[in-house]
Protein backbone atom coordinates (compact mmCIF):
# COMPACT_ATOMS: atom_id res chain seq x y z
CA UNK A 1 0.00 0.00 0.00
CA UNK A 2 3.01 2.37 0.72
CA UNK A 3 3.87 1.95 -3.03
CA UNK A 4 0.50 3.24 -4.44
CA UNK A 5 0.61 6.16 -2.43
CA UNK A 6 4.02 7.14 -3.03
CA UNK A 7 3.50 6.88 -6.77
CA UNK A 8 -0.12 8.96 -6.08
CA UNK A 9 2.09 11.35 -4.42
CA UNK A 10 4.82 11.45 -7.38
CA UNK A 11 2.17 11.57 -10.00
CA UNK A 12 1.10 14.80 -8.02
CA UNK A 13 4.27 16.61 -8.22
CA UNK A 14 4.68 15.98 -12.04
CA UNK A 15 1.23 17.04 -12.99
CA UNK A 16 1.02 20.14 -14.66
CA UNK A 17 -0.62 22.68 -12.44
CA UNK A 18 -0.85 25.55 -15.30
CA UNK A 19 -4.38 25.03 -17.07
CA UNK A 20 -7.21 24.05 -14.72
CA UNK A 21 -9.80 25.56 -16.64
CA UNK A 22 -12.85 22.75 -16.27
CA UNK A 23 -13.84 23.02 -12.77
CA UNK A 24 -14.77 18.90 -12.04
CA UNK A 25 -12.99 16.32 -14.45
CA UNK A 26 -9.40 15.61 -14.61
CA UNK A 27 -7.11 16.91 -17.19
CA UNK A 28 -5.96 14.31 -19.82
CA UNK A 29 -2.46 12.51 -18.71
CA UNK A 30 -3.43 12.88 -14.90
CA UNK A 31 -6.61 10.94 -15.56
CA UNK A 32 -5.11 8.11 -17.63
CA UNK A 33 -2.38 7.96 -14.51
CA UNK A 34 -5.41 7.91 -11.58
CA UNK A 35 -7.56 5.47 -13.53
CA UNK A 36 -4.59 2.60 -13.65
CA UNK A 37 -3.92 3.68 -10.10
CA UNK A 38 -7.22 3.42 -8.88
CA UNK A 39 -8.34 0.09 -11.40
CA UNK A 40 -5.11 -1.51 -9.41
CA UNK A 41 -6.21 -0.41 -6.29
CA UNK A 42 -10.01 -1.47 -6.85
CA UNK A 43 -8.64 -4.96 -8.46
CA UNK A 44 -6.45 -5.12 -4.82
CA UNK A 45 -9.40 -4.43 -2.36
CA UNK A 46 -11.81 -7.12 -4.41
CA UNK A 47 -9.06 -9.40 -4.23
CA UNK A 48 -9.38 -10.95 -0.87
CA UNK A 49 -13.64 -11.59 -1.30
CA UNK A 50 -12.93 -13.26 -4.72
CA UNK A 51 -10.29 -15.49 -3.08
CA UNK A 52 -12.71 -16.80 -0.55
CA UNK A 53 -15.45 -17.25 -3.03
CA UNK A 54 -12.80 -19.12 -5.35
CA UNK A 55 -11.84 -21.17 -2.39
CA UNK A 56 -15.48 -22.07 -1.51
CA UNK A 57 -15.58 -24.34 -4.48
CA UNK A 58 -12.51 -26.08 -4.80
CA UNK A 59 -11.87 -29.47 -2.77
CA UNK A 60 -9.90 -30.15 0.15
CA UNK A 61 -7.82 -32.68 -1.71
CA UNK A 62 -7.19 -30.51 -4.32
CA UNK A 63 -5.49 -27.52 -2.85
CA UNK A 64 -3.83 -30.05 -0.33
CA UNK A 65 -2.28 -31.54 -3.63
CA UNK A 66 -1.74 -28.64 -5.44
CA UNK A 67 -1.42 -26.11 -2.86
CA UNK A 68 -3.62 -22.80 -2.87
CA UNK A 69 -1.62 -21.23 -5.15
CA UNK A 70 -3.63 -23.22 -8.11
CA UNK A 71 -6.60 -23.53 -9.63
CA UNK A 72 -9.03 -26.35 -10.01
CA UNK A 73 -10.69 -29.01 -7.92
CA UNK A 74 -14.11 -27.34 -8.49
CA UNK A 75 -17.15 -28.77 -5.93
CA UNK A 76 -20.04 -27.89 -4.46
CA UNK A 77 -19.30 -30.00 -1.18
CA UNK A 78 -17.79 -27.29 1.19
CA UNK A 79 -21.27 -25.65 1.05
CA UNK A 80 -23.17 -28.93 1.38
CA UNK A 81 -20.82 -30.02 4.00
CA UNK A 82 -21.28 -26.77 6.13
CA UNK A 83 -24.88 -26.40 5.76
CA UNK A 84 -25.26 -29.67 7.33
CA UNK A 85 -22.90 -30.43 9.63
CA UNK A 86 -22.42 -27.03 10.74
CA UNK A 87 -26.63 -26.15 11.47
CA UNK A 88 -25.81 -22.84 9.99
CA UNK A 89 -29.82 -22.53 9.24
CA UNK A 90 -30.28 -22.36 13.14
CA UNK A 91 -27.90 -19.83 13.34
CA UNK A 92 -29.55 -17.58 10.51
CA UNK A 93 -32.52 -17.91 11.99
CA UNK A 94 -31.39 -16.46 15.17
CA UNK A 95 -29.93 -13.58 13.31
CA UNK A 96 -33.35 -13.09 12.02
CA UNK A 97 -34.90 -12.67 15.31
CA UNK A 98 -32.56 -10.51 16.88
CA UNK A 99 -32.11 -8.46 14.02
CA UNK A 100 -35.66 -7.85 13.30
CA UNK A 101 -36.75 -6.46 16.48
CA UNK A 102 -33.81 -4.28 17.20
CA UNK A 103 -33.89 -2.53 14.05
CA UNK A 104 -37.65 -2.09 14.46
CA UNK A 105 -37.98 -0.76 17.55
CA UNK A 106 -34.75 1.59 17.09
CA UNK A 107 -36.35 3.01 14.41
CA UNK A 108 -39.54 3.49 16.15
CA UNK A 109 -38.18 5.17 19.35
CA UNK A 110 -35.38 7.33 17.93
CA UNK A 111 -38.39 8.45 15.53
CA UNK A 112 -40.33 9.79 18.41
CA UNK A 113 -37.35 11.09 20.04
CA UNK A 114 -36.06 13.12 17.31
CA UNK A 115 -40.13 14.47 16.46
CA UNK A 116 -39.88 15.69 20.13
CA UNK A 117 -36.42 17.55 19.42
CA UNK A 118 -37.77 18.86 15.77
CA UNK A 119 -41.11 19.46 16.96
CA UNK A 120 -40.94 21.47 19.84
CA UNK A 121 -37.84 23.85 21.00
CA UNK A 122 -37.27 22.97 24.99
CA UNK A 123 -34.56 24.13 26.32
CA UNK A 124 -33.06 20.96 27.09
CA UNK A 125 -33.33 19.59 23.77
CA UNK A 126 -29.67 19.78 23.32
CA UNK A 127 -29.19 18.04 26.24
CA UNK A 128 -31.68 15.42 25.31
CA UNK A 129 -29.90 14.48 22.13
CA UNK A 130 -26.14 14.63 23.79
CA UNK A 131 -27.74 11.99 26.17
CA UNK A 132 -28.20 9.49 22.71
CA UNK A 133 -25.42 10.85 20.43
CA UNK A 134 -22.99 10.48 23.47
CA UNK A 135 -24.18 6.86 24.06
CA UNK A 136 -24.09 5.93 20.89
CA UNK A 137 -19.86 6.55 20.75
CA UNK A 138 -19.52 4.82 23.99
CA UNK A 139 -17.13 1.67 24.21
CA UNK A 140 -18.96 -1.35 24.61
CA UNK A 141 -16.61 -2.70 26.88
CA UNK A 142 -16.41 0.36 29.33
CA UNK A 143 -20.31 -1.21 30.06
CA UNK A 144 -19.58 -4.80 30.23
CA UNK A 145 -19.46 -5.50 33.68
CA UNK A 146 -22.22 -4.07 35.13
CA UNK A 147 -25.08 -5.03 32.34
CA UNK A 148 -23.75 -8.34 32.49
CA UNK A 149 -24.04 -8.48 36.20
CA UNK A 150 -27.54 -6.86 35.91
CA UNK A 151 -28.75 -8.95 33.28
CA UNK A 152 -27.93 -11.79 35.40
CA UNK A 153 -30.17 -11.00 38.14
CA UNK A 154 -32.54 -9.69 36.56
CA UNK A 155 -35.92 -12.75 36.50
CA UNK A 156 -37.35 -13.73 33.21
CA UNK A 157 -40.19 -16.34 33.17
CA UNK A 158 -39.05 -19.35 31.60
CA UNK A 159 -41.12 -18.92 28.67
CA UNK A 160 -39.45 -15.88 27.81
CA UNK A 161 -35.97 -17.10 28.43
CA UNK A 162 -34.46 -20.83 29.49
CA UNK A 163 -32.07 -19.36 31.37
CA UNK A 164 -34.78 -17.75 33.62
CA UNK A 165 -32.76 -14.43 33.81
CA UNK A 166 -32.36 -12.06 31.24
CA UNK A 167 -28.66 -13.31 30.29
CA UNK A 168 -28.58 -15.67 27.77
CA UNK A 169 -31.78 -14.40 26.67
CA UNK A 170 -32.44 -12.54 23.00
CA UNK A 171 -34.70 -9.59 25.26
CA UNK A 172 -31.36 -8.62 26.60
CA UNK A 173 -29.40 -8.42 23.56
CA UNK A 174 -32.11 -7.19 21.44
CA UNK A 175 -32.41 -4.28 24.18
CA UNK A 176 -28.65 -3.73 24.47
CA UNK A 177 -28.79 -3.52 20.79
CA UNK A 178 -31.45 -0.99 20.89
CA UNK A 179 -29.82 1.66 23.50
CA UNK A 180 -26.66 1.69 21.46
CA UNK A 181 -28.55 2.40 17.88
CA UNK A 182 -30.86 4.84 18.81
CA UNK A 183 -27.93 7.92 19.42
CA UNK A 184 -26.89 7.60 15.55
CA UNK A 185 -30.89 7.29 14.22
CA UNK A 186 -32.32 9.84 16.24
CA UNK A 187 -29.38 12.28 14.88
CA UNK A 188 -29.76 11.50 11.55
CA UNK A 189 -33.61 11.41 11.93
CA UNK A 190 -34.10 14.36 14.03
CA UNK A 191 -31.98 16.57 11.27
CA UNK A 192 -34.23 15.41 8.29
CA UNK A 193 -37.71 16.47 10.09
CA UNK A 194 -35.95 19.64 10.90
CA UNK A 195 -35.92 20.39 6.85
CA UNK A 196 -40.09 19.82 7.10
CA UNK A 197 -41.67 22.80 6.72
CA UNK A 198 -42.75 24.12 9.79
CA UNK A 199 -46.31 25.32 8.65
CA UNK A 200 -47.70 21.79 7.98
CA UNK A 201 -47.73 21.60 12.08
CA UNK A 202 -49.76 24.86 11.89
CA UNK A 203 -51.98 23.67 10.12
CA UNK A 204 -52.58 20.32 11.47
CA UNK A 205 -52.69 22.18 14.55
CA UNK A 206 -55.68 24.45 13.46
CA UNK A 207 -57.28 21.07 11.89
CA UNK A 208 -57.18 19.82 15.60
CA UNK A 209 -54.63 16.88 15.01
CA UNK A 210 -53.32 15.61 18.68
CA UNK A 211 -49.39 15.68 19.13
CA UNK A 212 -49.71 11.79 18.00
CA UNK A 213 -51.23 11.67 14.87
CA UNK A 214 -49.22 14.74 13.79
CA UNK A 215 -46.16 12.42 14.32
CA UNK A 216 -48.02 9.12 13.07
CA UNK A 217 -49.83 10.55 10.32
CA UNK A 218 -48.29 13.70 9.01
CA UNK A 219 -43.94 13.00 9.90
CA UNK A 220 -43.36 9.18 9.61
CA UNK A 221 -44.87 9.00 6.20
CA UNK A 222 -42.96 12.48 5.05
CA UNK A 223 -39.76 11.00 6.78
CA UNK A 224 -39.79 7.41 4.80
CA UNK A 225 -36.92 7.81 2.55
CA UNK A 226 -34.41 8.67 6.04
CA UNK A 227 -36.33 5.56 7.58
CA UNK A 228 -35.26 3.29 4.81
CA UNK A 229 -31.50 4.58 4.55
CA UNK A 230 -31.35 4.15 8.00
CA UNK A 231 -33.15 0.27 8.18
CA UNK A 232 -30.90 -0.73 5.67
CA UNK A 233 -27.72 0.45 7.33
CA UNK A 234 -28.63 -0.66 11.04
CA UNK A 235 -29.89 -3.79 10.15
CA UNK A 236 -26.14 -4.68 8.09
CA UNK A 237 -24.82 -3.13 11.90
CA UNK A 238 -27.06 -5.18 14.10
CA UNK A 239 -26.57 -8.52 11.81
CA UNK A 240 -22.23 -7.86 12.40
CA UNK A 241 -22.92 -7.19 15.39
CA UNK A 242 -20.26 -9.38 17.18
CA UNK A 243 -19.28 -8.21 21.01
CA UNK A 244 -22.19 -8.69 22.65
CA UNK A 245 -23.96 -11.12 21.35
CA UNK A 246 -20.33 -12.81 22.02
CA UNK A 247 -20.81 -12.05 26.09
CA UNK A 248 -23.90 -11.69 26.67
CA UNK A 249 -25.32 -15.22 24.91
CA UNK A 250 -21.47 -16.89 25.84
CA UNK A 251 -23.30 -20.05 28.02
CA UNK A 252 -25.76 -20.41 25.22
CA UNK A 253 -23.97 -21.57 22.06
CA UNK A 254 -26.84 -22.53 20.34
CA UNK A 255 -28.29 -19.02 20.48
CA UNK A 256 -26.01 -17.11 18.95
CA UNK A 257 -26.45 -15.05 15.87
CA UNK A 258 -24.20 -16.36 12.90
CA UNK A 259 -21.76 -13.33 13.66
CA UNK A 260 -20.82 -15.12 16.62
CA UNK A 261 -21.36 -18.34 15.68
CA UNK A 262 -19.04 -18.57 13.16
CA UNK A 263 -16.41 -18.06 15.36
CA UNK A 264 -17.52 -20.57 17.69
CA UNK A 265 -17.69 -23.11 15.13
CA UNK A 266 -14.25 -23.10 13.86
CA UNK A 267 -12.42 -25.31 15.93
CA UNK A 268 -14.76 -27.65 15.53
CA UNK A 269 -16.32 -27.55 12.05
CA UNK A 270 -14.12 -25.44 9.82
CA UNK A 271 -10.98 -27.77 9.68
CA UNK A 272 -10.04 -26.72 6.39
CA UNK A 273 -9.60 -23.49 4.51
CA UNK A 274 -12.23 -24.39 1.91
CA UNK A 275 -15.15 -25.28 4.35
CA UNK A 276 -14.16 -21.43 6.23
CA UNK A 277 -14.31 -20.21 3.22
CA UNK A 278 -17.61 -21.45 2.37
CA UNK A 279 -18.86 -20.72 5.80
CA UNK A 280 -17.77 -16.77 5.40
CA UNK A 281 -19.00 -16.66 1.73
CA UNK A 282 -22.50 -17.53 3.31
CA UNK A 283 -21.82 -15.36 6.37
CA UNK A 284 -21.49 -12.34 3.92
CA UNK A 285 -23.93 -13.15 1.74
CA UNK A 286 -27.40 -11.46 3.23
CA UNK A 287 -25.26 -8.16 3.72
CA UNK A 288 -23.45 -8.17 0.03
CA UNK A 289 -27.30 -8.40 -0.94
CA UNK A 290 -28.52 -5.95 0.88
CA UNK A 291 -25.46 -3.85 0.24
CA UNK A 292 -25.79 -4.53 -3.58
CA UNK A 293 -30.03 -4.08 -4.01
CA UNK A 294 -30.24 -0.91 -1.76
CA UNK A 295 -26.67 0.44 -1.91
CA UNK A 296 -28.39 3.50 -3.05
CA UNK A 297 -30.21 4.05 0.40
CA UNK A 298 -27.03 2.59 2.32
CA UNK A 299 -24.50 5.47 1.08
CA UNK A 300 -27.29 8.16 1.97
CA UNK A 301 -28.05 7.00 5.48
CA UNK A 302 -23.95 7.40 6.10
CA UNK A 303 -24.13 10.69 3.85
CA UNK A 304 -27.27 11.88 6.09
CA UNK A 305 -24.99 11.10 8.96
CA UNK A 306 -21.72 12.59 8.38
CA UNK A 307 -23.20 15.52 6.80
CA UNK A 308 -25.69 17.57 8.57
CA UNK A 309 -29.17 16.98 6.99
CA UNK B 1 -42.58 10.23 23.98
CA UNK B 2 -39.79 10.17 24.67
CA UNK B 3 -39.64 8.71 28.57
CA UNK B 4 -39.32 5.19 27.01
CA UNK B 5 -36.66 5.88 24.70
CA UNK B 6 -34.76 7.52 27.95
CA UNK B 7 -34.79 4.76 30.30
CA UNK B 8 -33.58 2.52 27.39
CA UNK B 9 -30.47 4.69 27.00
CA UNK B 10 -30.59 5.63 30.53
CA UNK B 11 -30.47 1.95 32.00
CA UNK B 12 -28.28 0.51 29.60
CA UNK B 13 -25.54 3.25 29.02
CA UNK B 14 -25.37 5.98 31.66
CA UNK B 15 -26.62 3.71 34.79
CA UNK B 16 -23.86 0.72 33.69
CA UNK B 17 -21.34 3.60 32.97
CA UNK B 18 -21.91 4.95 36.64
CA UNK B 19 -21.55 1.55 38.21
CA UNK B 20 -18.35 0.53 36.54
CA UNK B 21 -17.40 3.64 38.12
CA UNK B 22 -18.40 2.92 41.41
CA UNK B 23 -17.40 -0.85 40.83
CA UNK B 24 -13.68 -0.22 40.15
CA UNK B 25 -12.70 1.38 43.30
CA UNK B 26 -13.88 -2.49 44.88
CA UNK B 27 -12.69 -6.10 44.96
CA UNK B 28 -15.55 -8.47 43.96
CA UNK B 29 -15.51 -11.63 42.31
CA UNK B 30 -18.99 -11.18 40.73
CA UNK B 31 -20.25 -14.22 42.55
CA UNK B 32 -21.64 -13.46 45.38
CA UNK B 33 -23.93 -10.93 47.00
CA UNK B 34 -23.16 -7.34 45.93
CA UNK B 35 -22.20 -6.46 49.92
CA UNK B 36 -19.00 -9.06 49.81
CA UNK B 37 -17.22 -6.29 47.67
CA UNK B 38 -14.37 -5.02 49.50
CA UNK B 39 -13.76 -1.48 48.91
CA UNK B 40 -10.14 -1.51 48.02
CA UNK B 41 -10.01 2.38 47.10
CA UNK B 42 -7.68 3.54 44.23
CA UNK B 43 -5.66 -0.12 44.38
CA UNK B 44 -7.19 -1.45 41.38
CA UNK B 45 -5.49 1.41 38.79
CA UNK B 46 -2.20 1.21 40.86
CA UNK B 47 -2.31 -1.94 40.06
CA UNK B 48 -2.95 -1.71 36.58
CA UNK B 49 0.01 0.42 36.15
CA UNK B 50 2.52 -0.82 38.21
CA UNK B 51 1.67 -4.89 38.17
CA UNK B 52 -0.69 -6.13 35.48
CA UNK B 53 2.18 -7.25 32.78
CA UNK B 54 -0.71 -6.31 29.90
CA UNK B 55 -1.63 -3.39 30.54
CA UNK B 56 1.17 -1.15 28.78
CA UNK B 57 1.55 -3.95 25.98
CA UNK B 58 -2.59 -3.09 25.34
CA UNK B 59 -1.89 1.34 25.50
CA UNK B 60 1.24 0.89 23.47
CA UNK B 61 -1.31 -1.07 20.58
CA UNK B 62 -4.16 1.00 20.89
CA UNK B 63 -1.83 4.14 19.83
CA UNK B 64 0.08 2.13 16.83
CA UNK B 65 -3.50 1.26 15.97
CA UNK B 66 -4.99 5.10 16.27
CA UNK B 67 -1.59 6.32 14.53
CA UNK B 68 -1.79 3.19 11.62
CA UNK B 69 -5.57 4.29 11.38
CA UNK B 70 -4.42 7.72 10.48
CA UNK B 71 -1.38 7.28 8.20
CA UNK B 72 -2.96 4.71 6.56
CA UNK B 73 -6.28 4.43 5.73
CA UNK B 74 -7.44 7.46 6.02
CA UNK B 75 -5.13 9.68 4.26
CA UNK B 76 -5.80 7.04 1.37
CA UNK B 77 -9.71 7.08 1.65
CA UNK B 78 -9.10 10.92 1.83
CA UNK B 79 -7.54 10.43 -1.24
CA UNK B 80 -9.50 8.20 -2.94
CA UNK B 81 -12.71 10.54 -2.28
CA UNK B 82 -10.68 13.29 -3.56
CA UNK B 83 -9.82 11.65 -6.78
CA UNK B 84 -13.14 9.77 -7.36
CA UNK B 85 -15.29 13.11 -6.63
CA UNK B 86 -13.93 14.20 -10.04
CA UNK B 87 -16.08 13.23 -12.67
CA UNK B 88 -13.81 9.98 -14.25
CA UNK B 89 -15.27 7.27 -16.16
CA UNK B 90 -16.19 3.81 -13.86
CA UNK B 91 -16.11 5.96 -10.30
CA UNK B 92 -18.90 3.82 -9.36
CA UNK B 93 -17.50 0.76 -9.80
CA UNK B 94 -14.37 2.32 -7.91
CA UNK B 95 -16.44 3.70 -5.14
CA UNK B 96 -18.09 0.00 -4.81
CA UNK B 97 -15.10 -2.09 -5.13
CA UNK B 98 -13.57 0.13 -1.62
CA UNK B 99 -17.05 0.38 -0.19
CA UNK B 100 -17.77 -3.41 0.03
CA UNK B 101 -15.84 -4.68 2.98
CA UNK B 102 -17.39 -2.12 5.01
CA UNK B 103 -20.53 -3.96 4.78
CA UNK B 104 -18.80 -7.07 6.67
CA UNK B 105 -18.41 -7.49 10.42
CA UNK B 106 -14.83 -7.60 11.75
CA UNK B 107 -15.19 -10.95 12.89
CA UNK B 108 -15.85 -11.96 9.07
CA UNK B 109 -12.71 -9.82 7.66
CA UNK B 110 -10.72 -11.40 10.47
CA UNK B 111 -11.92 -15.09 8.85
CA UNK B 112 -11.17 -13.89 5.40
CA UNK B 113 -8.00 -12.52 6.10
CA UNK B 114 -7.23 -15.87 7.94
CA UNK B 115 -6.58 -17.12 4.04
CA UNK B 116 -4.53 -15.00 3.44
CA UNK B 117 -2.31 -15.31 7.32
CA UNK B 118 -2.63 -19.51 7.91
CA UNK B 119 1.40 -20.72 8.36
CA UNK B 120 0.37 -24.01 6.43
CA UNK B 121 -2.62 -23.12 4.48
CA UNK B 122 -2.28 -18.96 3.48
CA UNK B 123 -1.51 -17.57 0.38
CA UNK B 124 0.98 -15.71 1.26
CA UNK B 125 3.29 -18.29 2.54
CA UNK B 126 2.39 -20.69 -0.40
CA UNK B 127 3.22 -17.64 -2.88
CA UNK B 128 6.63 -16.53 -1.24
CA UNK B 129 7.56 -20.02 0.13
CA UNK B 130 7.62 -18.52 3.89
CA UNK B 131 6.34 -20.22 6.86
CA UNK B 132 5.35 -17.08 8.92
CA UNK B 133 2.61 -17.19 11.20
CA UNK B 134 0.92 -14.36 10.74
CA UNK B 135 -1.58 -14.22 13.22
CA UNK B 136 0.33 -16.68 16.00
CA UNK B 137 3.97 -14.66 15.87
CA UNK B 138 3.60 -11.73 18.01
CA UNK B 139 6.14 -9.59 16.34
CA UNK B 140 3.60 -9.69 13.24
CA UNK B 141 0.48 -10.18 14.28
CA UNK B 142 -0.87 -7.05 15.43
CA UNK B 143 0.34 -5.61 11.53
CA UNK B 144 -1.37 -8.70 10.01
CA UNK B 145 -4.58 -7.44 11.66
CA UNK B 146 -4.02 -3.84 11.01
CA UNK B 147 -3.47 -4.54 7.00
CA UNK B 148 -6.74 -6.90 7.55
CA UNK B 149 -8.40 -3.54 9.25
CA UNK B 150 -7.39 -1.12 6.93
CA UNK B 151 -9.15 -3.23 3.99
CA UNK B 152 -12.18 -2.34 5.49
CA UNK B 153 -11.23 1.34 7.21
CA UNK B 154 -10.38 2.87 3.56
CA UNK B 155 -14.05 2.63 2.23
CA UNK B 156 -15.74 3.96 5.69
CA UNK B 157 -13.57 6.71 5.16
CA UNK B 158 -14.34 6.93 1.67
CA UNK B 159 -17.79 7.92 1.82
CA UNK B 160 -17.82 10.10 4.62
CA UNK B 161 -15.12 12.22 2.46
CA UNK B 162 -16.96 12.08 -0.52
CA UNK B 163 -20.21 13.06 0.78
CA UNK B 164 -18.90 15.63 2.01
CA UNK B 165 -16.74 16.43 -1.32
CA UNK B 166 -20.12 16.62 -3.02
CA UNK B 167 -21.39 19.57 -0.11
CA UNK B 168 -18.39 21.92 -1.35
CA UNK B 169 -19.81 24.46 -4.00
CA UNK B 170 -18.29 24.04 -7.20
CA UNK B 171 -18.78 27.63 -7.94
CA UNK B 172 -15.84 27.81 -5.17
CA UNK B 173 -13.48 25.67 -7.13
CA UNK B 174 -14.38 27.65 -10.62
CA UNK B 175 -13.76 30.77 -9.18
CA UNK B 176 -10.06 29.56 -7.64
CA UNK B 177 -9.39 27.94 -11.24
CA UNK B 178 -10.33 31.42 -13.25
CA UNK B 179 -7.75 33.64 -10.16
CA UNK B 180 -5.53 30.57 -11.65
CA UNK B 181 -5.11 28.73 -8.35
CA UNK B 182 -3.34 25.24 -9.25
CA UNK B 183 -5.50 22.15 -8.52
CA UNK B 184 -3.34 21.43 -5.29
CA UNK B 185 -3.82 25.23 -4.18
CA UNK B 186 -7.45 24.89 -4.79
CA UNK B 187 -7.73 21.88 -2.24
CA UNK B 188 -5.89 22.72 0.47
CA UNK B 189 -6.89 26.56 0.35
CA UNK B 190 -10.40 26.12 -0.80
CA UNK B 191 -11.89 22.34 -0.61
CA UNK B 192 -9.92 21.38 2.79
CA UNK B 193 -11.05 24.11 4.91
CA UNK B 194 -14.84 23.90 3.51
CA UNK B 195 -14.71 20.13 5.01
CA UNK B 196 -13.17 21.25 8.38
CA UNK B 197 -16.32 19.83 9.83
CA UNK B 198 -15.88 16.61 8.62
CA UNK B 199 -12.60 16.25 9.09
CA UNK B 200 -13.67 16.86 13.20
CA UNK B 201 -15.91 13.87 12.82
CA UNK B 202 -13.13 11.57 10.74
CA UNK B 203 -10.64 12.48 13.72
CA UNK B 204 -13.34 11.69 16.16
CA UNK B 205 -14.62 8.65 14.50
CA UNK B 206 -10.83 7.25 14.22
CA UNK B 207 -10.00 7.99 17.79
CA UNK B 208 -13.18 6.10 19.01
CA UNK B 209 -12.93 3.14 16.39
CA UNK B 210 -9.44 2.58 17.45
CA UNK B 211 -10.32 3.01 21.29
CA UNK B 212 -12.99 0.14 20.99
CA UNK B 213 -11.20 -1.71 18.43
CA UNK B 214 -12.23 -5.65 20.14
CA UNK B 215 -13.58 -8.04 17.16
CA UNK B 216 -10.74 -8.57 15.21
CA UNK B 217 -8.31 -9.54 18.03
CA UNK B 218 -10.78 -11.26 19.67
CA UNK B 219 -11.55 -14.14 17.03
CA UNK B 220 -7.71 -14.58 16.31
CA UNK B 221 -6.84 -15.32 19.99
CA UNK B 222 -8.70 -13.31 22.69
CA UNK B 223 -6.67 -10.16 22.53
CA UNK B 224 -3.32 -11.96 23.98
CA UNK B 225 -0.15 -12.97 22.99
CA UNK B 226 0.87 -9.61 21.42
CA UNK B 227 -2.13 -8.55 20.21
CA UNK B 228 -3.32 -6.91 23.93
CA UNK B 229 -6.19 -4.07 22.97
CA UNK B 230 -7.92 -2.29 25.99
CA UNK B 231 -11.25 -3.64 25.26
CA UNK B 232 -10.04 -7.14 24.99
CA UNK B 233 -8.79 -6.81 28.42
CA UNK B 234 -12.17 -5.82 29.95
CA UNK B 235 -13.80 -8.84 28.63
CA UNK B 236 -10.71 -11.20 29.84
CA UNK B 237 -11.64 -9.57 33.52
CA UNK B 238 -15.39 -10.75 33.06
CA UNK B 239 -15.75 -14.09 30.70
CA UNK B 240 -12.40 -15.56 31.52
CA UNK B 241 -11.52 -17.90 34.01
CA UNK B 242 -10.98 -15.40 36.84
CA UNK B 243 -13.87 -13.05 37.09
CA UNK B 244 -12.61 -9.53 38.52
CA UNK B 245 -15.45 -7.32 38.52
CA UNK B 246 -13.57 -3.98 39.98
CA UNK B 247 -10.23 -4.64 38.24
CA UNK B 248 -11.98 -4.99 35.24
CA UNK B 249 -14.24 -2.02 36.15
CA UNK B 250 -11.02 0.14 36.50
CA UNK B 251 -10.07 -0.64 32.73
CA UNK B 252 -13.06 0.08 31.68
CA UNK B 253 -13.21 3.53 33.43
CA UNK B 254 -10.23 4.29 31.61
CA UNK B 255 -11.64 3.24 28.16
CA UNK B 256 -14.44 5.61 29.39
CA UNK B 257 -12.52 8.68 30.25
CA UNK B 258 -9.93 8.61 26.93
CA UNK B 259 -13.30 8.17 25.29
CA UNK B 260 -15.35 10.81 27.14
CA UNK B 261 -12.73 13.58 25.74
CA UNK B 262 -13.48 13.04 22.30
CA UNK B 263 -17.11 12.60 22.63
CA UNK B 264 -17.03 15.76 23.62
CA UNK B 265 -14.93 17.25 21.04
CA UNK B 266 -17.61 15.37 18.88
CA UNK B 267 -20.54 16.83 20.51
CA UNK B 268 -19.44 19.95 20.71
CA UNK B 269 -18.66 20.07 16.72
CA UNK B 270 -22.14 19.16 15.89
CA UNK B 271 -23.82 21.85 18.54
CA UNK B 272 -22.03 23.99 17.23
CA UNK B 273 -24.33 25.00 14.14
CA UNK B 274 -27.24 24.45 15.98
CA UNK B 275 -26.28 27.34 18.32
CA UNK B 276 -28.04 31.03 17.32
Amino acid sequence: MSATTATARSRRRTGKPAHQTEGGALSQPRGTIATVIMAVLALLWLFPLIWAVLNSFRSYAYTQRNGYASLGGWTLDNYRNVWENAGLGKYFVNSVIITVPAVLLTLFLSSLVAFVLARFSYRFNLALLALFLAANLMPPQALLIPVYRMFREIPLPLFMSETGVVLGSYWGLIAINVAFQMGFCTFVLANYMKTLPHEIYEQAQIDGASVWRQYWQLTMPLVRPALAALATLEVTWIYNEFFWATVLLGGQGDKFPITSALNNLRGQFFVDYNLLSAGSVLVALPVLIVFFVLQKHFVAGLTLGSTKG
Amino acid sequence: MVTVPVLFVGFLVWVPAILSMVLSFGSWNGIGEIDQIQWVGTKNYSDIVNIYPPFWPAMRHNLIWLLFLFLGPTLLGMLLAVILDRNMRGSRFYQTAFYMPVVLSLALVGFIWQLFYSRDQGLINQVFNSEVDWYGDSSVNLWAVLVATAWRHTGYIMLIYLAGLKGVDASLREAAAMDGASERQTFFQVVFPVMRPINMIVVVIVVIESLRAFDLVWVVNRGTNGLELIGALVAQNVVGEASRYGFGSALAVIMMLISTVFITIYLRNVFKEDRP
